[in-house]
């Protein structure tokens, strides 16, 4: 017997050890679940962490409104198969009650305003951690970011003023008001999630899969066709076989020309990829260099 | 089955380390093209003649604007062998507690020196470091061997010069390589500019070194994390104990011993992720039930009959003080987290401030600061079940928590019982 514990088996170690942490320190968590793999694969291993009980805390969509509808038909699904509470936070109500002012014109999308109403959800629901599915891998700022990340009474990150993790000893303590965000897949890859959804036969919504759509092209990338979004001189929509690499608003989440239409060749499209999934598809990080540090000292995902 | 290898590398850009980095991402294609022309793009605004590939690891503004590293990174790289994640961790003496960080759950370090340089004041420092938090392999990587024209003398002299300075730390598997991380000699394969070296390459070393024995499989040590009680019809009379093996093997049908309170029992079943297993082994997270119905709760310890803890409120560490406006001194009373256990404790006396450039024991010091390491004796107000650091990292360590601000202030590493 070599009790030895494959790369994937690892990581899945240790994403439960900290699900586990969370559940017993902390009075009110909550699960920040958008529809996408990540998300998927984080609520699937919060339900390994606890089995055969329920997951002992909520799961909450920050919901934009211009949701992919595969999306929220897989996440209703998914949480009413495992009996879970779904808190829907909608940026929305947000709009409707003047806390956020909706951007207009052709560009014009809702994902910056999330965080506004994250925030406002968490303090109206006293949730003193927020499971979030971001991965180190992803982007240079999320490198550098902790398991359990303190967030200060206005939902700020300080990247310069983070605590020591050390081992695996996690530091939750906090004041009334403050919150912990809490990633357990930050040491996971692409790769990595889709070679565990491969061996776990996990269940996707459709659109991480090769499939025909009305596109059109902005910025170098192919953004569907949708009501949310308006066209503007020169985009001329055509039906091309997409896939999304990546789920978030439709309208700043980018699809990629792909022909995988099962999850084996996917594990191999991203084995042999040359660009980083945010960079192939997400329009909200090319602001600028420093686009998701500084999203997120405002409290963002 | 590839492997997961943790590794820490210590050094600041002057000794390449993250052209060495930059390298092992870059040959093993892990930088992508739209994060290449990111960093180019930067590199040239920033006026720098040659691509700084340092920029793919500095990830905060203020790293940025410095030109320096002041938090731990975490990169990642694989090949058909392993699956590797980088902690890039700062080497500036005033970031020691960062390196601390990063080197706490590593499984080896790369350590890296100039060959025109040879062993300094940092590489002592970087060194002591990662024996301190017992990093079981160690590497010293000889760089910048090209502008020494690959003299076999000069690594031969460094690794002398080396040898009798880590004879006074504890290391077990030390291995030398001299490289050229802008060249990729000895990086990812063998250098035909350096013949004489018998050696593997370092990315050879990093695929094949063995692992597997560094965790402690002997002593059964399992800390209670979390009770699972369904409440369900279906699991009306389920009890799990869910947590993750801190060391050893625990099979169904073991005789276990749960403390502080003494009652054994035996182990009925064992859930594993995908159900239930034979057994549990380091560092597997599972849920244990047990034959009997027991009063055992989050911060109790799981172990052997005939292989236990020591149990005790009164223990010898080595601290690395990370409180940036406080310190540590007698008296001083904090909240420590050690396993699941979370008490709180009063430091008894510091016995000594090591220096750690020169290992030199200051025992006449009455306080650590930030990033300062000292031997100190503390007092806990309940028991806590550990081991000694040196036989096992995941019950022989410990945080300490300011009461007031709530930050990690300290890391401690148990050498024992005090007397």
């Amino acid at each position: 017997m070599k009790y030895e514990l494959s790369h994937l088996e690892a990581l899945e170690a240790e994403s439960v050890h900290v699900i586990r942490e969370v559940a017993a320190e902390f009075e009110r968590p909550v699960l920040l679940f958008s529809g996408g793999k990540d998300s998927i694969v984080m609520l699937h291993l919060a339900i390994k962490a606890f089995a055969p009980a329920r997951v002992p805390f909520p799961v909450m969509h920050v919901d934009t409104g211009h949701n992919f509808d595969e999306v929220v038909d897989f996440r209703d699904q998914m949480v009413s198969d495992h009996g879970i509470r779904l808190v829907v936070a909608s940026v929305q109500a947000s709009i409707d009650a003047g806390r956020v002012v909706e951007d207009t014109g052709p560009r014009a999308s809702r994902n910056p305003l999330q965080t506004v109403t994250l925030l406002d959800a968490l303090e109206e629901h006293g949730f003193d951690a927020a499971f979030g599915g971001a991965r180190r891998d992803e982007e240079k700022a999320r490198a550098k970011e902790r398991m359990f990340s303190f967030r200060d009474e206005f939902g700020q990150w300080d990247p310069k003023n983070q605590r020591p993790e050390l081992w695996s000893l996690y530091n939750g303590r906090h004041r009334r008001g403050e919150h912990i965000r809490v990633f357990p897949l930050s040491n996971w890859t692409e790769l990595d999630i889709w070679q565990y959804i491969e061996a776990q036969e996990m269940a996707l919504p459709s659109i991480y899969f090769a499939h025909e759509r009305e596109v059109f092209s902005r910025d170098g990338m192919w953004l569907a066709v949708n009501p949310h979004i308006t066209l503007q001189e020169g985009e001329v929509p055509e039906v091309r076989t997409v896939r999304f690499r990546t789920v978030g608003d439709t309208t700043c989440t980018g699809a990629v020309e792909s022909a995988a239409a099962d999850v084996a060749a996917v594990v191999l499209e991203v084995a042999t990829t040359r660009l980083t999934e945010r960079g192939a598809t997400r329009a909200d990080d090319r602001a600028s260099e420093a686009a998701m540090e500084d999203r997120k000292r405002e409290g963002y995902f | 089955m590839a492997e997961l290898l943790r590794l820490a590398t210590a050094g600041s850009v002057d000794d390449g380390k993250s052209t060495l980095i930059g390298r092992l991402l870059h040959d093993s294609k892990s930088v992508l093209e739209d994060q290449l022309a990111a960093v180019t793009d930067a590199s040239e605004r920033m006026g720098l003649e040659e691509v700084n590939l340092a920029l793919l690891t500095d990830g905060l503004r203020a790293e940025r604007e410095q030109g320096i590293t002041i938090d731990v990174a975490y990169r990642y790289f694989a090949t058909t062998r392993r699956k590797f994640i980088i902690a890039d961790t700062p080497g500036h003496v005033q970031y020691t507690r960062n390196m601390v960080t990063g080197a706490s759950t590593a499984d080896l370090a790369v350590v890296l020196v100039d060959a025109r340089k040879g062993v300094l004041e940092q590489s002592r420092r970087h060194s002591f470091i990662a024996s301190l938090l017992r990093i079981p392999h160690l590497v010293l990587a000889v760089n910048k061997m090209d502008l020494v024209d690959y003299d076999k003398e000069r690594f031969d002299e460094i690794v002398d010069d080396y040898r009798s300075f880590a004879a006074r730390l504890d290391v077990t598997d030390l291995t030398f390589i001299p490289i050229s991380a802008l060249r990729g000699d000895n990086v990812v394969g063998r250098s035909p500019s350096m013949e004489w070296f018998e050696g593997p390459s370092l990315l050879h070393h990093l695929e094949t070194v063995h692992i597997a024995s560094d965790r402690n499989l002997i002593d059964s040590r399992f800390p209670v994390q979390y009770v699972v009680r369904p409440h369900t019809d279906e699991h009306h009379d389920f009890r799990g104990y869910a947590g993750r093996v801190a060391g050893g093997v625990f099979h169904v049908g073991d005789q276990v011993m749960v403390l502080p309170s003494g009652f054994t029992t035996t182990i009925s079943a064992l859930n594993g992720p995908s159900g239930p297993i034979a057994d549990a082994y380091a560092p597997m997270s599972v849920t244990m039930q047990l034959a009997d119905e027991l009063d055992v709760s989050r911060g109790d310890m799981i172990c052997r009959p005939n292989n236990r803890p020591t149990v005790g409120q009164d223990v010898d560490a080595m601290v690395c003080w990370m409180g940036e406006a406080s310190e540590l001194r007698s008296g001083a009373k904090l909240t420590l987290k050690h396993t699941t256990r979370s008490v709180r404790t009063m430091v008894k006396s510091l016995s000594y401030r090591l220096d750690v450039n020169t290992l030199h024991r200051d025992e006449s010091s009455t306080s650590l600061t930030l990033n300062e390491i000292g031997r100190v004796t503390l007092r806990t107000t309940q028991p806590l079940f550990f081991d000694e650091y040196r036989r096992n990292r995941e019950t022989g360590s410990f945080i300490l928590i300011d009461e007031s601000t709530n930050s990690t202030v300290g890391a401690g590493m148990i050498l024992g019982a005090s007397s």
